[in-house]
This record gives C-alpha cells, structure tokens and sequence, in this order.
C-alpha cells in the first residue's frame, strides 16, 4: 500500500527474522496507525518467518527470496530497495541498528536522495511530519530530527522501542514483486565464526556485564562469564580493558567501541569515564561495582556498591542462582 | 596508488558539549577543543600504511566544515599526508550525511583515487553513514567496519575484513572502493616534530560548493537539540558484602523489575 510504513527484516541467515523486529514493527505500527509492511530480502525465507512477521503486526510482508543476497552486500541490496520503494511510495523505511542495516539505509538513502537518521531512540509524529530522536556527541546531548520529504529512512536502536505483542493466529499477505538484481562486484572470502561463548551478542542482549581495568587480568573474566551463563547476559569490557589486550575489540562498550542499551548494565571495576558512558548510557537500570566510592560511575548507576569485585563477582552470582532457581 | 582519507573534524571526546544559548539547533562552540574524529585517524594511519608498504603513493586528505578545520587536516599532514583539500564554503554548513557524502564524492571524482578510506562514524553526529552514501553516489562497492585489509600486488582488488554481529566476513572488492575503519584496525601514529614542521609546507587547497557542482539542499535537519533527560538519581548499597548483594539481588527483582 502506498505510504505505508516499511521495516527492513534482520534475520538470523536461517530463515528466523531476529526479535528486534518485533521492537521495528511495534515502533512503525504505533507510528502508521497500523499501516506497516515487511520487506524481506534473503537466500532463504521461511513460512514460519512470515508467520512471525505477521504476528508482529505486518499486514502484508514483500518476499525477495534470491541466492544474490547472500552474503549481503550494499551494491546489490540497495539498488534492489530503490526500485521497490520508488514503484511503491512508502512513506517511511525503519530497519534495526546491526552493522548490515546501518550501511544499508545509508546506501538506499543515497540513492533514493533522501535524508537518513540513524541509531534513532525515539520516534514521534507531529502532524503528518515525522520526528526522529537520536543522541548526538557520544550520547551527550538529543538531537530531534525532520526529514526534507518521504520516505523517511531511520534506524532504530535495539532493546529501546516497545516490542509488539506476538498476536497468533495474524497473518500476512505475501508478495514476491519482480525486480532488477545487480551483478555484484565483491566476492566473499571467507566468514569466520567467533568462538562461541554460548552467551548472546553484546548489541542484542538484555543484559549486559561490563569487566574495566579493575578485573586485574584476562584471567578473570571467567568470573563475568560465569555470572553472565546463570543470567543469559553478554559480557563486555572497557576500553582500558582492550586496549591492555584482555579482550577482543568487538567487547569493547563505548563511543570507540558498541552502543548498546539493555535492560540491565552491570560494570566491575569500570570508573565510568564519560567515553564509556557514551556506550551504555541510555541502559535502563545501572549497576556498578567498584572500590572508589567516588568513582564517576555510581554518578549514572541506579544501584551502586563499594566493594572489592572479587568478593562481589561470586556472591552475586550465587545470589542470582538460587533466584533464579526459584 | 593514490588514496583519498575523509576527515572530519568534532569536539573533543572529553569536552562538556552543551546546546548554544542563542541557536537552539547549535552547541556552544566557546572553549571547545577541536580534534580529528578517532576512527578518522585510523583512517589516515591505514592511508599511509599501505603507501609505505608499496613504495610509492600518495595520500591526500580531504575535509568539509568551515575554517577551524584547517587544523585537523594540519593534523593528518603531519601524520604524513600529501596534501589535503578542504571543502570550505558556508552553502554547506548545515549539510546531512548526504549532502557531505555529495560534495566529498565530487572532489572524489577530480581526484580519481583507487581507494577512498573514512571513519566508521563522526563522532559528532555519530551517523556512520557518509562512507556508505559516498560509494551509492560514485557507483562503487563499500564496505563498513573493516578490522584488516590487504591490496593486491597491481592494486586492482582490496581483501578486507568487516566486522559483523558474530564474527568476521572476508570480502575481495575491485578497486576503486570505499572503506571505513573500525577501531582495531591500526594504532594511529603520533605526528613526529618533523611531520609537524614539514606540514606546514603541504598544500591545502580550497573549494566551494560551486566548483564542485554541489547544488543539493540537505534531506535531514535539526529541529532543536535537547539536554538528556535526568536518570533518577540511584542509592549506593551499604553493608557486608553478602548482604549487599542479597539486597542488590531482591531490589533488582523487586523494584527495576530487571532481572
Ligand atoms: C578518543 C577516546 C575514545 C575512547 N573510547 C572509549 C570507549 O569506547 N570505551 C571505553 O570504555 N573507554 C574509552 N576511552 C577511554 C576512557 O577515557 C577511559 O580511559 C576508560 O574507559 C577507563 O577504563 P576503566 O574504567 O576500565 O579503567 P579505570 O578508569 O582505570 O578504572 C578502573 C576502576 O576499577 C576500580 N577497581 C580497581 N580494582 C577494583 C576491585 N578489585 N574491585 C572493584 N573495583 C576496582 C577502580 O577504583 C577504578 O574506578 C576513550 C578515550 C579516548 C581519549
Ligand atoms: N565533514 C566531513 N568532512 C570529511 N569527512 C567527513 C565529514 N563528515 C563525515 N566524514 C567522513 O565520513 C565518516 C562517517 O561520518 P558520519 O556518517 O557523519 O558518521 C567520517 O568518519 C569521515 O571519514
């Protein structure tokens, strides 16, 4: 439908649309009045998955199911967009903050000639115009942003927006348009898999535990791990942290490392130097565990202790065993 | 090879930024400490590694704002740039992620580099889009967050890495390309006495809008900017520790609701 509001699907290269959708989808419903459609670019698309889609509220979802786009590459991808969008007039296209998208909609935004607003934390209409919140400066300040003509192209921010209730039973119409695919240039070598942790990826999780130089060495990041396998949380570093070569780059949380915005941010041994908190500061309950009561951090956190962490670490994570035990 | 470096120049990661008293839309620039964005100077640091890797080479670094940004393209000539072209004109000085990416992508095209290196995000506007939006205009494959790279012997293909959600994916991409640095990538260097002294004789040259045939108006603006909302001010857990934490543990469940 024309001027309906469109959300690019992340998926999980299985056929799975990841959980973040369901914040994208609830976000544009809410935004739309319900006038929200899925577009689905994949080498592999699932009946489950559209089920899924349309669960979250995608009235119909547009399937573009080729080999061509995987693995995904920007100079294929977006040209694909473009056409569809310029055939049917969406008035906005929102996609989830992953590391594809954000490039994506940079990409389509180009080509389509309109503005783009990424890593958005907010999302409101003020009369028919459209109104996109966003931290700007490393999460010092909130920039309002307004779009020069539709589609409105904005990322949003994981963990942020409500999630829309799985409605069972919803369904959406399904349309396989037709469309030009560009011959790609570049070739994949190679992906290398991290060794898994069996923990979630930082950017995804709802909580998230974060190690500073106070963790004294890469050895004892397993008492992080061992808290974070009891909670289902990921486990992160600060910059002090990766840089003295305990952990790898991708752990890093902060404005030269990952954005991420949990439910729960638990920091060891992390004075919270304001870089740091430009990564993690619009997490919604805080934690912080750290000797120096006048460390800059329990400024943010909603729950602080003074404490050696070695003696916290264990105790804490026995504590939430038996709770969640129960 | 010639390499293009884009660097933009932004307040210092330490500094207070705070909204303009007379500009709604502005921060106050008074007692601001101008730097070279972070992910830039990986950006020019990888420029010139892979110069002096082949022998031969020149790096040329290019910036849009206004005057002040003179000293961050000072910067990368002392790190070892060649010399730098500054996109200095007030048409452009409300320009979006698109309408920089234009105007870069036009000094680009004079330029013809085989290979244009930016910052993963500005970390300003924080948008991570201007690499992007600069190969859609050019025609030409990108690719974002690199952790490595390597070109080949002619220079006709670049293999990198881009750092995705769970790892790694290795990509070969023809030259001309786009690139944006990740942090890990590189150690930046530190400009050398020399570099500095030697900087000065480097050439900046100016462009406006108009010679680069950059008309667009900008697709995205600032409505207003706004202080973050107060957190609601937290408690500090006395006690024992083992108390403490069954504290923490009952709070967390009882009253966030967060676990
Ligand atoms: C351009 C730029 C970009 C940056 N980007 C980032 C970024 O993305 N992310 C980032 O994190 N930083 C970043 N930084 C670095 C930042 O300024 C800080 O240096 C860094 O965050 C400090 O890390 P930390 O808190 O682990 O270490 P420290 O500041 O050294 O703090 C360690 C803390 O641990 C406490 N401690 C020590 N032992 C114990 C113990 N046994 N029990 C409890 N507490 C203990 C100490 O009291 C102290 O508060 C950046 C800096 C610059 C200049
Ligand atoms: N005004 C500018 N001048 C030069 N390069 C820029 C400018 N704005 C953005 N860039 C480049 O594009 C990258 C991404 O910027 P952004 O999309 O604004 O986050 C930066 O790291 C720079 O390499």
């Amino acid at each position: 439908m024309a001027n309906a509001f469109w959300c690019l699907v992340e998926d999980d290269r299985k056929g799975s649309p990841k959980k973040v959708m369901a914040e994208v989808l609830g976000e544009a419903a809410r935004l739309s009045g319900g006038n929200v459609e899925a577009v689905w670019l994949t080498d592999k698309v699932s009946d489950d998955g559209i089920k899924q889609l349309g669960g979250w509220g995608a009235s119909k979802v547009w399937v573009l199911e080729n080999a061509a786009f995987s693995p995904y590459r920007g100079e294929v991808w977006a040209p694909v967009l473009a056409e569809l969008a310029t055939q049917q007039s969406p008035k906005a296209i929102v996609a989830p903050v992953t590391s594809k998208m954000r490039e994506l909609a940079a990409r389509l935004a180009a080509r389509l000639g309109v503005g783009l607003a990424a890593d958005c934390v907010g999302m409101a209409m003020d009369g028919d115009q459209l109104v996109a919140t966003r931290p700007v400066y490393a999460g010092k300040l909130l920039a309002k942003m307004t779009w020069a003509k539709t589609p409105w192209i904005a990322t949003l921010r994981p963990n942020v927006f409500k999630p829309a209730d799985a409605q069972a039973g919803k369904s959406a119409a399904v349309e396989k348009p037709t469309v030009t695919i560009p011959p790609a240039t570049m070739k994949l070598v190679e992906r290398r898999e991290e060794t898994s942790t069996g923990l979630p990826e930082l950017t995804e999780a709802e909580i998230v535990i974060s190690g500073g130089r106070g963790m004294k060495g890469p050895e004892n990041y397993v008492i992080l791990e061992d808290m974070g396998k009891v909670i289902g949380a990921a486990v992160g570093a600060s910059r002090a942290a990766v840089d003295a070569g305990w952990r790898p780059h991708r752990f890093q949380i902060g404005q030269t490392g990952r954005t991420i915005s949990p439910k729960l941010y638990l920091g060891f041994g992390v004075s919270g130097a304001i870089q740091h908190l430009a990564g993690m500061r619009t997490s919604k309950v805080i934690v912080a565990v750290n000797k120096d009561p006048d460390a800059p951090i329990f400024k943010i956190a909603d729950y602080g202790i003074v404490a050696d962490l070695f003696e916290v670490v264990p105790a804490l994570t026995d504590e939430f065993k038996k709770l969640l035990e129960k | 090879m010639k390499i293009v470096v884009a660097v933009k120049q932004v307040p210092d990661t330490a500094t207070q930024v705070k909204i303009s008293g007379s500009d709604p839309k502005a921060i106050d620039t008074a007692g601001i400490t101008w730097i070279v964005s972070p992910y830039d100077e990986f950006a020019v640091e990888e420029a010139l590694r892979i110069k002096e890797k082949r022998g031969q080479g020149e790096v040329v670094a290019v910036s849009l704002g206004p005057d002040r940004v003179k000293e961050a393209l000072r910067s990368a000539l002392a790190m070892g740039c060649d010399r730098a072209i500054h996109v200095n004109d007030p048409a452009l000085a409300n320009a979006d992620t698109l309408l920089t990416a234009q105007a870069l992508a036009a000094v680009i095209k004079q330029e013809q580099p085989a290979l244009v290196i930016c910052g993963r995000q500005a970390i300003d506007d924080d948008m991570g889009a201007v690499a992007a939006q600069v190969a859609e205009i050019l025609g030409w494959p990108a690719a974002s967050w690199i952790m490595e790279e390597a070109v080949d012997a002619e220079a006709k293909t670049i293999r990198i890495g881009r750092q995705v959600e769970g790892g790694l994916e290795v990509f070969d991409l023809p030259l001309p390309a786009v690139v944006s640095a990740q942090k890990g990538l590189n150690e930046p260097r530190y400009p050398t006495l020399k570099g500095i002294m030697g900087a000065k004789k480097k050439e900046i040259k100016d462009v406006k809008a108009a010679e680069l045939g950059v008309t667009g108006t900008p697709q995205l603006a600032v409505k207003n900017l706004e202080a973050l909302p107060p957190r609601p001010p937290g408690r500090v857990i006395p006690g024992e520790v083992k108390d403490a934490v069954k504290e923490l543990v009952r709070a967390l469940r009882e009253e966030a609701k967060a676990i």
